[in-house]
């Protein structure tokens, strides 16, 4: 499709408009988009970000024991309806109060990734070193699968066989 | 220490120094914490906040920096203060206008600055001229090392460091560059890159003024995701891809515009010049937006050598409030500290006095007037 303003270029930004019921399309082409001002913005703020993810949310009690009237943080006292609006939790221990309703949130908010992976503090115990150690070499494990590295996953196989002795 | 005692002086990682600088202003880290035991600070009583507060405070002003800190009672200091320590970008928009007892250890040489009582209890950031990402990262690390010693980290095995927000959780790492990038601007090319770059999961702002507008072509890039990838590989993919990337695009840029359109390169860059030269009245957006194109036709003749009738003009020009050892050459510190100086509370707190807008324009304008002489 050509560009229905300078009917030259491949119309690559297609506009679709609806006001007062009416439905009105645009094609254009980049050049053209620039010059009618019409920038692609797809960059929402925190905030919009938050409350989009846990509105889409099931509020289905079964599906979610904690669901944002019933469950309070038993540390600080906050709920979820409150995290909500200020975007922002009560204490460290909200993190696991409501971890359901957390979860795919935080799975969202950082492309697919749940878990952590980088720096520990050096105070933290052996015993959760060599914890974190095993799910980061297990990490690596499956993305070597999946990339059907085999000699890797092998390599990676043994590291985590004899971690775990 | 007076802010005074800065603000008539540029930044250090604003005085055009470091590698890639003409396109990489600064290179920036920053790391947010909280201290285990306390709740986040939305829930702490002003009396737990106080406690925080003294508590990071005394720890901060102790650690071996390697420079001078002082530190600042942000909710005590002036609002033409706060907005000064704003635009110097040595605390967060956030932290200057929040509530609440909060403050900032801040190294004199201003590479390094720490939060207290921001969004989180704690945030450090390092900052340095030019394309500096590991160097910044190494420095904040040794420094985060030596906070660790004296407090214990809310932390978790699964969730990493863990955060008021969400979005933060994990590392905590926000690593951001902030780029000049007037030929894409010029030639058109800008959203695509925005584009791609949001397509990639990476924040894009505005460097000065309010707001995301871009004001003067410079641009923020940060990252997003904290959890699930190391500090390590977030900084290398902005120092082996996104950077060298965004380099070549804005070099190839400049490039096209030297021997393609010669003409509309010394058209932005004479009218610039003319106009800073001969207003009486500038606001600082107008001054941010011509100042741009300066910037980069100095950067033009000092890093590709280009040489047209409107660069050779202006790198003619001197910078007269320097006195006796004026440089021969239009410097780009010149440039840069017109860029900072000419801010709106860098303009009142260098006055010694609040002004209105319009002084202020007065002021700006006889400022930049004076640094362009010749």
């Amino acid at each position: 499709m050509y560009c229905q303003n300078c009917q030259k270029k491949e119309a690559t930004i297609h506009l679709t408009e609806i006001t007062d019921g009416l439905r009105t399309e645009t094609h254009l082409c980049e050049h053209c988009a620039q010059e009618e001002g019409i920038a692609v913005k797809s960059q929402l703020s925190i905030n919009e970000l938050l409350s989009s993810l846990l509105a889409s949310q099931p509020s289905d009690d079964e599906t979610f024991g904690d669901t944002k009237q019933s469950i309070s943080c038993p540390h600080c006292g906050s709920t979820l309806e409150q995290f909500t609006k200020d975007a922002v939790l009560g204490c460290p221990y909200d993190y696991e109060a409501f971890q359901k309703s957390l979860a795919p949130l935080i799975r969202k908010a950082h492309n697919g990734k749940e878990s952590h992976c980088g720096k520990v503090p050096s105070k933290t115990s052996e015993g959760t070193k060599k914890q974190m150690e095993l799910m980061k070499l297990r990490r690596k494990l499956e993305t070597a699968v999946q990339n059907e590295d085999y000699e890797l996953a092998a390599e990676l196989r043994d590291k985590i066989n004899q971690q775990e002795k | 220490m007076k802010l005074t005692d800065i603000s008539a002086n540029i930044n250090e990682w604003f005085d055009g120094s470091g590698p890639l600088a003409d396109i990489v202003i600064s290179s920036r880290i920053r790391l947010a914490r909280n201290i285990a035991g306390h709740k986040f600070l939305s829930r702490c009583s002003v009396a737990e906040k106080s406690e925080i507060l003294n508590k990071l405070k005394d720890t901060l002003m102790s650690l071996e920096l390697g420079d001078k800190v002082f530190y600042l009672s942000v909710d005590k200091t002036s609002l033409l203060g706060r907005h000064f320590l704003v635009e110097r970008h040595l605390i967060s928009r956030h932290h200057a206008f929040g509530k609440g007892p909060r403050g900032a250890v801040i190294a004199q040489r201003e590479f390094f600055t720490a939060m207290i009582n921001e969004e989180d209890h704690l945030r450090i950031q390092v900052l340095k001229g030019g394309c500096q990402l590991s160097q910044c990262y190494e420095q904040i690390n040794r420094i985060d090392d030596m906070i660790e010693q004296k407090v214990d980290y809310a932390f978790s095995p699964r969730y990493g460091y863990l955060t008021a927000c969400p979005t933060n959780l994990g590392t905590g790492i926000r690593v951001s560059v902030m780029l000049h990038l007037p030929a894409l601007k010029m030639t058109g090319q800008i959203d695509k890159f925005l584009n791609a770059t949001r397509d990639m999961g990476l924040a894009v702002r505005g460097l000065f003024g309010e707001g995301s507008e871009a004001a003067g072509d410079f641009y923020q890039i940060s990252n997003q995701v904290t959890l699930g990838v190391s500090e390590s590989d977030i900084i290398s993919l902005f120092e082996n891809a996104i950077i060298p990337e965004i380099v070549e695009y804005e070099n190839a840029a400049r490039n096209r515009l030297l021997s393609k359109e010669p003409e509309v390169l010394d058209d932005k860059i004479s009218r610039a010049m003319a106009l800073l030269r001969n207003a009486h009245l500038i606001s600082s957006q107008e001054a941010l937006f011509l100042l741009s194109h300066l910037r980069m036709g100095i950067n033009m003749r000092e890093r590709m050598g280009a040489s047209t009738p409107a660069i050779e003009k202006l790198s003619g020009l001197s910078d007269a409030g320097r006195g006796t050892d004026k440089p021969e050459t239009l410097s780009i510190t010149t440039i840069n500290r017109l860029f900072m100086l000419t801010q709106p509370a860098h303009l009142q707190l260098n006055y010694g006095k609040q002004l209105g807008p319009e002084r202020r324009d007065a002021l700006r304008a006889e400022i930049i007037r004076s640094a362009l002489h010749g």
